[in-house]
C-alpha cells in the first residue's frame, strides 16, 4: 500500500510517495537522499539513525514514514546556520569526538535533543530524586553519559564525545 | 515485511471497532516494540490503526488526589511530570531506567504496558517458541535462560515481562482503564498481565480490540518514600536482570529520632523474575509491623523467594533479588523524608 506524505526536512518541504512499510530512516536516505542519519542496527539499539522529529530526538528506524505526514524533521545536515556550524557540531570538531564518523550524525542530533531536554528541566536516571532541579544546572559527566546512553560508538570515542557535549553545556543554555 | 494498510484513528470507538472487526489488525502507538516485531517477522498485521491522535496525552489530577495518565503520554514526559516526580518517585525512576532518551520520547504508557518479552527465542522466528507459535516448544528451557523467570513460570514458558514502568505501577496499585467492543472497564495493573500456564501466547487478560485509554494512580501519600532499583549487565540502556519497586510507610513517620523505625506497611513489586510484574505479597506481609532492620528485610526476601525455581544460568537471580530488596528497604527506611 502506498501513501503520499509531505515532510519538512532540514527546512525544505518534501513530498514523496512511500510504501507503508518504509521507515522514516529509509524514506530520508533512500527516497529523499538525506543521508546524514545512518542505519546501524535498524532495531532501536544503536542511535545511529537519531533525528529530531518535531524537535524531539527519536530513532528514525522504528517509525513508519506514513505516520509522520506533516512532521518537521531535522537531521545533522540541517543543524548548521549557513556556513556557521551548530555549537554541538563545532564542539565535536574541537574535541575530536569521532573516529570513523558513522555514529556521529546520530550522536550530534541526540546531543542537541538531550541538551534541550535538560534545559527544560527533564530528569535522567542519575538526577537526584524529588522536585525538578534548577533547569540551568550544568550537566556533569555522569549526566551526559546516562542521557547519551542510547547512542553507541563502535570506535569507542566516548571520552571525547562527553568532552564535546560538556564544552557546549558549560557554555550556557543558549544552544 | 507483509504489506499493510495504515489508518489514523480519530475516535476511541472508531479505533476499537476497526481492530475488533479485523483479527489481523493492530494498534500503533510509539511503535518502538511493534515496528521492531514487524521487521523481525514475529508480528504481521495487515492493518495498523494509529492511535496517537486520540488525545490521550494528558496527566491530570483526579478528584481523590490521585492521577489519571493518558495512554499516549510518552514515557519521557511522564517521568518528568512534576506530580509524578514528587508523589510517585518510584514511577519516575522506573521509567528513566528503561530504554534510552530517544526511545522514551517515542514510547507511550499503553505501549509500554503491552510490550512483549525480550526472550531471544521469542524474537527469533527460526526457533521453537510456545509464545510466538503455540505448541512449537520452548527453546529457553534447554537453552539460554539467563534472563528468564524464577517465579510463576510453567513448563510451556519461562519468559519474563520486560517493563520497568509496569513494576512501579503494580507496586502503586495502579489500574488501567480499557475500552473494548463491549464498553469500558477498569482492572488492576497487577491483574493485567498473566502467568504463562498453558497459554503463554497470551501476555495479558485483554482481548483483541481492547484499547487501554488511561492508567489511574490512586492517592498514596506515603509513596513519596518509594524507589526503583534495577540491576543489569550495563550501567544504562539494558533490560533488567532483576528489579525492585518499593514504597514503605513507617509508624510514626518522621518522629522518634534515634530509635529503630517500625514498618507500618510496604508495597513491593519485582521485575525480571516472572511473566508479569511480581507483586511481592509475602514479603509485604512479613514486613508489616516489623522493625526496619536487616534481619526483617532478609526474612521478607526469603519469604517471597521460597517458591523460586531456577536453572543453572539464572540461579544467581535469587540472591540478587534478595540483596536488591534488602538494600532498597534499607535506603527507604534509613533516610528521613
Ligand atoms: C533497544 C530497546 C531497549 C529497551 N529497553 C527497555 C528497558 O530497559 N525497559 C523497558 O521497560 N522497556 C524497554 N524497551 C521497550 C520500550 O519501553 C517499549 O518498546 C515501549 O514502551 C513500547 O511503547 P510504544 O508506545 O512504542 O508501543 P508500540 O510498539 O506502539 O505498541 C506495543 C504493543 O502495544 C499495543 N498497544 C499500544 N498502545 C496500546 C493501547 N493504548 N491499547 C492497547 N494496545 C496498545 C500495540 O498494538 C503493540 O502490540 C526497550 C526498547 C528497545 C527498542
Ligand atoms: S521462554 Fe517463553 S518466550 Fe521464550 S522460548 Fe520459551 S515459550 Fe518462547
Ligand atoms: S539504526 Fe536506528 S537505532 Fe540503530
Ligand atoms: S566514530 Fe566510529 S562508530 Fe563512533
Amino acid at each position: 500500500m502506498e501513501a503520499e506524505i509531505t515532510l519538512d526536512v532540514d527546512g525544505s518541504r518534501r513530498t514523496v510517495t512511500v510504501d507503508t512499510r518504509t521507515t522514516l530512516l529509509d524514506a530520508l536516505r533512500d527516497r529523499l537522499a538525506v543521508t546524514a542519519p545512518k542505519k546501524g542496527c535498524d532495531h532501536g539499539q544503536c542511535g545511529a539513525c537519531t533525528v529530531l522529529l518535531d524537535g524531539r530526538r527519536v530513532n528514525s528506524c522504528l517509525i513508519f514514514a506514513v505516520a509522520q505526514d506533516g512532521a518537521e524533521v531535522t537531521t545533522a545536515a540541517g543543524l548548521a546556520d549557513g556556513e556557521t556550524l551548530h555549537p554541538v557540531q563545532q564542539a565535536f570538531l574541537d574535541q575530536d569526538a569521532f573516529q570513523c564518523g558513522y555514529c556521529t550524525p546520530g550522536q550530534i542530533c541526540s546531543a542537541v535533543g538531550m541538551l534541550a531536554e535538560a534545559a527544560a528541566g527533564q530528569p535522567s536516571a542519575v538526577t537526584a530524586a524529588g522536585p525538578p532541579a534548577n533547569a540551568a544546572t550544568t550537566l556533569d559527566e555522569d549526566e551526559i553519559r546516562e542521557r547519551m546512553s542510547g547512542n553507541l560508538c563502535r570506535c569507542g570515542a566516548y571520552a571525547n564525545i562527553v568532552a564535546a557535549i560538556r564544552q557546549v553545556s558549560t557554555a550556557g543554555p543558549d544552544v | 515485511m507483509k504489506p499493510f494498510d495504515y489508518r489514523r484513528a480519530t475516535t476511541v470507538d472508531g479505533a476499537v471497532a476497526e481492530i475488533a472487526g479485523n483479527p489481523q489488525a493492530a494498534f500503533l502507538a510509539g511503535g518502538t516494540n511493534l515496528v521492531d516485531h514487524m521487521k523481525l517477522g514475529i508480528a504481521s498485521p495487515d492493518l495498523l490503526v494509529d492511535i496517537t491522535s486520540l488525545q490521550l496525552d494528558d496527566v491530570a489530577e483526579t478528584g481523590d488526589g490521585g492521577l489519571r495518565i493518558g495512554a499516549n503520554v510518552r514515557n519521557s514526559d511522564l517521568a518528568a511530570h512534576p506530580l509524578v516526580r514528587s508523589r510517585y518517585p518510584v514511577l519516575s525512576q522506573a521509567l528513566l531506567s528503561g530504554a534510552s532518551g530517544q526511545l522514551r520520547n517515542m514510547a507511550t504508557t499503553g505501549g509500554n504496558l503491552l510490550q512483549r518479552t525480550r526472550c531471544v527465542y521469542f524474537q527469533d522466528a527460526s526457533t521453537p517458541c510456545n509464545k510466538r507459535t503455540p505448541g512449537s516448544g520452548c527453546s529457553a528451557r534447554e537453552g539460554y535462560a539467563r534472563y528468564h523467570a524464577i517465579l510463576g513460570a510453567s513448563p510451556d514458558c519461562i519468559a519474563v515481562h520486560p517493563s520497568d514502568m509496569a513494576c512501579a505501577l503494580a507496586a502503586l496499585d495502579a489500574s488501567v482503564v480499557v475500552h473494548g467492543p463491549a464498553g469500558e472497564r477498569t482492572l488492576a495493573v497487577a491483574d493485567l498481565h498473566r502467568l504463562p500456564g498453558d497459554r503463554p501466547d497470551r501476555d495479558t487478560v485483554l482481548d483483541h480490540g481492547d484499547l487501554i485509554t488511561s492508567v489511574l494512580l490512586p492517592p498514596l501519600p506515603w509513596a513519596r518514600r518509594s524507589t526503583y532499583r534495577k540491576v543489569r549487565d550495563r550501567a544504562s540502556y539494558a533490560f533488567a536482570l532483576v528489579s525492585v519497586a518499593a514504597a514503605v510507610e513507617l509508624e510514626d513517620d518522621g518522629g522518634n529520632a534515634g530509635s529503630v523505625p517500625v514498618i507500618r506497611q510496604a508495597r513491593i513489586a519485582l521485575g525480571g523474575v516472572a511473566h508479569k510484574p511480581w507483586r511481592a505479597a509475602l514479603a509485604e506481609a512479613a514486613l508489616q509491623g516489623a522493625p526496619a532492620t536487616q534481619d526483617s528485610f532478609r526474612r521478607a526476601a526469603e519469604a517471597e523467594l521460597a517458591a523460586a525455581s531456577t536453572r543453572a544460568d539464572n540461579a544467581f537471580k535469587v540472591p540478587m533479588v534478595s540483596n536488591a530488596l534488602v538494600s532498597v528497604l534499607h535506603d527507604l527506611t534509613q533516610e528521613s523524608s
